[in-house]
């Protein structure tokens, strides 16, 4: 275990967030036990009153996940001078195995608070309140959830013993190395070009599409399309955009473009990004729910307001990498 | 998208005059809120320029340097040693290196001599650091005379100040022509303090130093990367004791912060009743509370960080200067370059704002929760 | 305009201290007119106000506002149709200490996010209705009580609601101030609002603008 300020303060925000879900979570009980919104008694007052209580720490929850996740990333790149050959995020992240699963289940929990604070906004807009029962069922499901990105945190950071050597991004996102993400890294760059240009084209696009239709099968199909648009971004970045970024033929790392070195482009490209993605997975996650009567009024319109906000961040995000490809010095495809 | 703005800043607005109106309640709680980010900031301010201050210095010096041993100690390099080394895959260049310690009695300093090759620092003159030059009062052109190994003063002209890049080597560094160097040490001829091997590659460095130590089993080589990790990890290691003795400090804080939100007092519970009953929504009176918390943290860390770093920069963090005292051991004594970095203060941050707001959340939810009608009774 | 049938409110429900402060209330209250409310005290008029206000929910029974059933909402929604419907002043009259008259004014209109150049301009075009302009930037402590009235008459109309809510108002100010304010009544049922009033005192029960008296007795109506 690294005694380090930062990791201190992960584990802490982690810990935190579990406690308070933990000790929510016999509310969330009563509520889905007792609710009866139909009863003008004193009790059903009580349990609606502790609802707002739910949406407040849900998006405590939800904020602080967001700034743990920019947290992790920079410390473990600030860390990388503390294990042999590691240069950047990667080779911490590295270290040992809980690395990279500790930062995928951050996002996981994340996008999963996005998604629940959209369900629970739309339903504060129908008067009877009907996803109060599925919302808090979900609450329950968020907290291992929590819990499993706690436990990997540990994990990862009491696992951390300095001048370990570790492989960086230099091995991990090189063409020769038999990894996932060597494949994605190995990708030939006009495929690479190809396959991100189509797939931002769709998610830009089916987001747009929702917007104007406001249908459910076409909210379902973005949700499916930002999930596998923000997939296909990542990759984007992996193969092609971050050489781009670096101006240089070989360097694939997607957590190095965060440095202040590269102007924090990678801040530029990500917010629009994982806003773009979150949207539209809670558009997606919404047109469960499109058949509910009293929602079918006021459903359509978030959800269509989300797909908007996702068309508009994956398209940002497109135009940002475009103009970053463009600007390079680099040159990988000779025309 | 435009009333949701305008309504915010009507909560903002509200909030302002509502923390103006209770100046005396609300000040206690800032005056520990602000004080708890000073101490916290303080001390990792000072870690951080230490930090930067011996990375710089690292970021100077070679990749790998070669040392002598003999008998288990640290032994000057004989003639013909760097010869015996020969190519070494991988090296660009090795250098031997003639530099020593040198306490200066008027000042109590402890100096780096280093000697250069005469091209760059002629006989009979030395180059300064600029910080040592101002605290001896020395101008180019000046003569200064340092009592050499015999107790003799050895007169020196000063040719030219250095613009080292660290507060470290301004106050301490000190060049001079190898041949004064030696006549000042008497130094013997021919003989090096140790040999300096620069690396392009840093991948190869673990290489060339296990060569290194194979061929010259007398030789002890020391590894720049290796130095700074070390470094990172004193630093480190020393900052996140002291914080986890202060989590003792923010636990209690947040305990505080908890019960001054709960206790809200007759006239403020009024005023949230007068609000709902006129039709004020529970999560506008929350929202108005969220932001309350805000201002009031983002006060308290602004004020907090900023009289820190007048303390950690401008006064030399007299106040923690005895808990930090292992730190000085490294260096023995200069003034700090401010440094911050981006982390450094996203940590800070969420050590304080973090524990504030996950303390008050609750008392807010109980407050916004009165009953409109309560004014009505 | 508003119609409650078999309104039943408890307190403490199911505990030991239970009482039923609304026993079966049926009323139809007319718009535009002047509706008091009499009876002895603790005999459930205020808590009826509050039912018929939106400030809160009956046990049982139903209440509807221009035909929509509002007894079973959520607060969040009560707390919508109280803003833009109801305008109440109080007997205390529940002013914010420290803050301006017109300050005070427009707070039932911050959550509605109308700008503040807007917001403003109302208030002082009521201010001017009430002849309380130059006081329009005095703290409200130093008002005068028939002053601190008429701002929180003001504050009941920024929101321009239908109905007016006044539990007891002229109890705090003497006959002339208690005669004044029903002048103003007069003016509020010609603007075509609704007002509801509770009093003790025969001076306004009887007087000329008020068009009905409601008796009540133990949380039930008694013919009048
Ligand atoms: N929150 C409460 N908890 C318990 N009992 C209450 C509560 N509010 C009101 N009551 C009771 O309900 C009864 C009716 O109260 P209410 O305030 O409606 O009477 P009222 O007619 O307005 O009386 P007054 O003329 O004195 O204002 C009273 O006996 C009161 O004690
Ligand atoms: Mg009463």
């Amino acid at each position: 275990m690294l005694f380090q300020p930062a990791i201190i303060a992960l584990l802490l925000a982690a810990a935190v967030a579990v406690l308070m879900l933990a000790a929510a979570a016999p509310f969330a009980l009563s509520v889905l036990r007792e609710w009866d919104i139909g009863s003008g008694s004193e009790r059903q007052l009580v349990l609606e009153r502790r609802t707002y209580l739910f949406s407040t720490l849900v998006s405590f929850v939800m904020a602080i996940q967001l700034a743990t996740l920019l947290l992790f990333v920079f410390n473990a790149d600030r860390l990388a001078v503390m294990f042999v050959g590691a240069m950047c995020a990667v080779g911490t992240l590295n270290v040992n195995a809980w690395g990279f699963p500790a930062l995928i289940v951050q996002m996981l929990v994340f996008f999963s608070a996005l998604v629940w604070l959209a369900i629970n906004h739309v339903d504060n807009l129908a008067r009877d309140y009907p996803l109060v029962r599925a919302k808090y069922g979900l609450l329950l499901l968020l907290l291992p959830l929590l819990m499993l990105n706690f436990w990997l945190q540990y994990r990862y950071f009491s696992g951390l013993r300095a001048n370990v050597i570790t492989s960086c991004c230099g091995s991990l996102f090189s063409e020769e190395a038999e990894t996932l993400t060597a494949e994605v890294s190995s990708l030939e760059p006009r495929a690479a070009l190809w396959l991100f240009y189509a797939g931002m084209s769709v998610a830009v696009a089916s987001g747009l599409l929702h917007w104007r239709r406001r249908g459910r099968l076409d909210g379902g199909w973005l949700g499916i399309a930002a999930a596998a648009g923000f997939v296909i971004a990542l990759t984007g970045v992996i193969s092609f955009i971050s050489l781009y970024i670096y101006e240089h033929p070989h360097h694939h790392c997607p957590f190095c473009i965060l440095k202040t070195e590269y102007d924090y482009r990678g801040y530029a490209l990500y917010l629009p990004l994982f806003g773009g993605a979150a949207a539209g997975m809670a558009a997606g996650a919404l047109q469960f729910f499109a058949a509910v009567p009293s929602l079918r009024a006021v459903l359509p319109r978030v959800s269509a307001r989300l797909a908007l906000l996702s068309g508009a961040g994956f398209l940002m995000f497109t135009l940002l990498a475009t103009w970053f490809v463009v600007n390079s010095k680099l040159i990988l495809i000779e025309s | 998208m435009r009333s949701w703005l305008d309504r915010q800043l009507h909560l903002i607005d509200f909030t302002l005059g509502s923390l103006a109106r209770r100046k005396a309640r609300n000040f206690g709680l800032l005056a520990v809120y602000t004080l708890l980010v000073f101490a916290l900031a303080s001390l990792s301010l000072f870690a951080s320029a230490l930090r930067s201050e011996a990375a710089h210095v690292l970021a100077g010096s070679p990749e790998v340097v070669l040392q002598r041993l003999v008998a288990g100690r640290h032994d000057l390099i004989p003639p013909g040693y760097l010869e015996s080394i020969g190519r070494v895959r991988g090296v660009q260049k090795k250098e031997a290196r003639l530099w020593a310690y040198y306490r200066d009695p008027r000042s109590g300093s402890q100096l780096v001599f280093m000697a250069r090759p005469d091209a760059e620092v002629p006989v009979g003159s030395v180059m300064l650091g600029t910080r040592l030059a101002a605290a001896a009062k020395l101008n180019v052109g000046d003569t200064l005379a340092f009592a050499d190994y015999r107790g003799q003063p050895y007169p020196l002209r000063v040719a030219s100040l250095l613009t080292p890049d660290s507060e470290l080597q301004s106050a301490t560094l000190v060049l001079l022509a190898e041949a004064d160097f030696r006549a000042f040490f008497a130094y013997p001829a021919g003989h090096y303090t140790d040999i300096a091997l620069s690396v392009r590659n840093p991948l190869e460095v673990g290489n060339v130093a296990s060569k290194l130590a194979a061929a010259l089993p007398d030789s002890r080589p020391i590894l720049r990367d290796e130095m700074l990790r070390t470094y990172e990890h004193i630093f480190d290691w020393r900052e996140g004791i002291l914080l986890t003795v202060l989590v003792g400090v923010i636990l209690t804080f947040a305990i505080f912060a908890w019960e001054k939100a709960a206790g809200l007092s007759a006239e403020e519970k009024r005023e949230i009743g007068i609000l709902k009953a006129i039709g004020w929504e529970t999560s506008d009176v929350i929202r108005m509370k969220v932001w309350e918390g805000l201002v009031v943290s983002l006060t308290a860390f602004a004020s907090g960080f900023l009289a820190a770093w007048v303390h950690v920069f401008h006064f030399g963090a007299p106040l923690f200067a005895p808990v930090l005292k292992g730190w000085s051991v490294v260096y023995p004594e200069f003034a700090l370059f401010p440094a911050v970095d981006g982390l450094q203060v996203a940590t800070l941050f969420f050590f304080t704002v973090f524990p504030y707001t996950a303390a008050v959340l609750v008392p807010i939810w109980r407050a916004a929760i009165t009953d409109p009608d309560l004014v009505m009774r | 305009m508003i119609e409650i049938s078999a309104v039943h409110k408890a307190f403490n429900q199911g505990q030991h201290n239970e009482y039923w402060a609304l026993q079966g209330i049926d009323l139809r209250i007319e718009a535009g007119k002047v509706t008091a409310f009499r009876g002895p005290s603790g005999s459930g008029k205020t808590t009826l106000l509050t039912i018929v206000g939106c400030l809160a929910r009956p046990t049982s029974g139903r209440v509807r506002l221009r035909g929509e059933d509002v007894s079973g909402l959520p607060e969040r929604f009560l707390t919508e149709i109280r803003r833009r419907s109801f305008g109440f002043v109080f007997q205390q009259f529940n002013l914010i200490r420290g803050l301006s008259a017109l300050e005070n004014i427009i707070l039932p209109a911050l959550p509605t996010g109308r700008p503040r150049a807007q917001l403003v301009a109302a208030a002082m075009a009521l201010l001017e209705q009430l002849q309380l302009t130059q006081r329009a930037q005095a703290k409200v402590e130093w008002l005068s009580g028939g002053e601190q009235q008429r701002v929180a008459i003001a504050r009941a109309l920024i929101n321009d609601p239908e109905v007016i809510i006044a539990d007891e108002p002229t109890a705090n100010l003497d006959s002339t101030l208690a005669g004044e304010f029903m002048g103003l009544l007069a003016s509020f049922t010609a603007a075509g609002k609704t007002v509801l009033l509770t009093s003790h005192d025969p001076l306004v029960v009887e007087s000329a603008a008020v068009h009905r008296v409601v008796a009540m007795r133990d949380g039930k109506l008694i013919e009048a």
